[in-house]
């Protein structure tokens, strides 16, 4: 079953693009409020018509405004996870569960509402009703709620904005849990760069209405068509690496395509794989081995690619074995340094984060 | 003590609010929801029969149902009897007095149903009716609620229109409003006074009724699965 959406519209957000998405593929669209993330999922929802879209879902064809198909909402097999969760407020959590089980017989849909409730980690809290739910556990249930129609489409709109981060962390793994059973493509409107990384396979970042850039969470955030909408704080790359041990020190020894890394001490036990994220601005250059630096990661790398930005800072890919990291420096130094294409020489990694490594099954 | 007149305007009441309900409903729904032209135009005509008199109103529609309109005419070739003062006529009467009643506050509650709630309904695969049955009308079936007492209560109170359109026909069109009207000028303050300590329980114990049982309503839900 795949997905697919063109849409143009004029108002009341202009928009113009078209996406695929395959059957089990997770894909994110990321981009500043007001881009119009939520309007392209309402369109695939059939909450908003715009003049011109044309939906497809496997051999079904949703919308198609050249020949005037248009399959009201509750014709389609959607699950939505809103950003208010939108839970019926008179319903339990089972009721809410169970609501949109139409396709289901009547008998059998209090124990598959069940199943989906021990799903999401709800198993106890099925007579609840939403007020006497907390944010996080309204949110497990909407996302059941979202699995109960058995659709062919999942939405996500935002669905963890709501939550603190601490919950948040439960939630993503809730989601991961999930992932490996749901064969439907699955589309996730964030504006967190983190949580689309984390969640999605693939990433379209939007900006007024338009894909600016997509591909992988890595080719997306090396590419500066995306900084430009997402910022430049956001820049950066992963890095796979491997756990090797555990110093002294209290510091963590990683092995990376590069070489050994150091960060400070994770739990994780030696052989888990782990992706490093490292920020483009904390990435400095040097033409040789530095000498009487503080900082302890320095990898040999090779200069692919020097961007001009918009200003007076360039981006330099770097190639790290296969993969590549980000540094962003000054046109001046870059000049100075005389980096082309082809030249060897240090990335100095002065911060770099650990996440954990759960898109790769 | 005039029970005929009680009954008669019970009956009356009941017609109404039968009639009502389904307009309360679907009307209050779709003023709450739908977007059309001529959507202001709507609303304010629902709302006129609040700010005329009610004389004024029972002249139009004396004029209306008369035997020479075209509405009356087509009554009595149906039925053999005039629409005026008659109890339909009066049913009919009082269905038009309390539209703003009926649909106002179920239109107020219609709107207080977060748009969200109806997209998830949609997205929960409910047809708009289903949707109106599972989600809106539970969440909005207090509204309803009161609108039904307002007009039952209002009907039973009802004088001007009645008196216009049904005159004081015993058994036919004399509602309790007017047979107390009749009692005070015919000086027999007691019988008055009676049937007026009558109105004022009924009215007393229906609202209370309603309110207990929407506050039993509200506990149920909360409740049912448990």
């Amino acid at each position: 079953m795949r997905l697919t959406l063109t849409l143009r519209a004029k108002s009341p957000i202009p928009l113009d693009l078209s996406i695929t998405v395959g059957p089990g593929e997770v894909l994110a669209l990321v981009g500043p409020s007001g881009a119009g993330k939520s309007t392209i999922l309402r369109t695939i929802a059939g909450l908003w018509r715009p003049t011109d879209a044309r939906v497809t879902v496997g051999d079904t064809l949703w919308q198609d405004s050249a020949t005037g198909v248009f399959l009201p909402t509750h014709q389609r097999a959607v699950g939505m996870v809103f950003q208010s969760y939108a839970l019926f407020p008179h319903l339990d959590a089972l009721g809410n569960v169970m609501l949109p089980m139409g396709h289901l017989p009547k008998s059998e849909r209090a124990q598959a509402a069940r199943g989906l409730l021990d799903r999401v980690g709800l198993e106890d809290l099925a007579g609840r009703f939403p007020a006497d739910l907390s944010g996080g556990q309204q949110q497990r249930v909407a996302m059941a709620r979202a699995l109960a129609r058995d659709p062919q489409v999942l939405l996500l709109d935002e669905p963890f904005s709501a939550v603190d981060r601490p919950m948040r962390e439960g939630l993503y793994d809730m989601l991961q849990g999930l992932r490996g059973s749901l064969a439907m493509p699955t589309v996730l409107v964030t504006h967190d760069i983190d949580e689309a990384q984390r969640l999605a396979d693939r990433m379209v970042v939007i900006e007024a209405g338009h894909a600016v850039s997509s591909g992988t969470a890595a080719e997306v955030l090396c590419d500066p068509r995306a900084l430009r909408t997402l910022g430049l704080r956001e820049a950066g790359s992963m890095v796979a690496a491997v756990v090797e041990g555990d110093e002294p020190d209290g510091l963590s020894r990683l092995r990376c395509a590069g070489g050994a890394v150091f960060v400070p001490r994770v739990v994780d036990p030696v052989g888990t794989r782990l992706r490093l994220r490292i920020p483009a601005h904390d990435v400095m250059i040097a033409l040789a081995p530095p000498q009487g630096l503080s900082a302890l990661n320095v990898l040999p790398v090779v200069v692919r690619a020097v961007v001009p930005g918009e200003g007076p800072g360039v981006m330099v890919r770097l190639a790290l074995g296969e993969e590549e990291i980000l540094a962003r420096i000054t046109q001046r130094s870059a000049t100075a340094l005389g980096l082309v294409p082809g030249l060897g020489c240090y990335a100095i990694l002065k911060s770099m984060a650990v996440a954990r490594d759960q898109l790769r099954r | 003590m005039d029970w005929q007149a009680l009954w008669l305007s019970l009956q009356l009441a009941g017609w109404t609010v039968a009639l009502l309900l389904p307009v309360s409903v679907f009307g209050g729904r779709a003023l709450a929801f739908a977007q059309f032209h001529g959507k202001g135009v709507v609303e304010a005509l629902v709302t006129l029969p609040l700010v005329l008199p009610p004389t004024v109103l029972g002249f139009y529609l004396l004029v209306g149902m008369g035997a020479n309109s075209p509405l009356g005419q087509v009554w009595t070739a149906m039925f053999g009897q005039g629409l005026v003062f008659s109890f339909a006529g009066l049913v009919a009467a009082s269905v038009l007095v309390n539209l703003p009643f009926a649909i106002q506050p179920a239109q107020r509650a219609f709107e207080a149903v977060p748009p969200a709630l109806r997209e998830a309904a949609a997205c929960s695969g409910l047809s708009p009716l289903q949707a109106l049955w599972r989600v809106d009308l539970p969440l909005a079936w207090p509204g309803v609620m009161t609108a039904m007492v307002l007009t039952f209560a209002h009907t039973l109170g009802e004088f001007g229109v009645v008196l216009m359109v049904g005159g004081s026909i015993p058994g036919e069109t004399k509602t309790i409003a007017i047979a107390i009207y009749d009692r005070v000028q015919a000086f027999d303050d007691r019988s008055a006074g009676t049937m007026s300590l009558v109105l004022l329980t009924i009215s007393v114990s229906t609202i209370l009724a309603t309110f207990a049982l929407s506050q039993r309503m509200r506990r149920g839900h909360r409740q049912r699965r448990g």
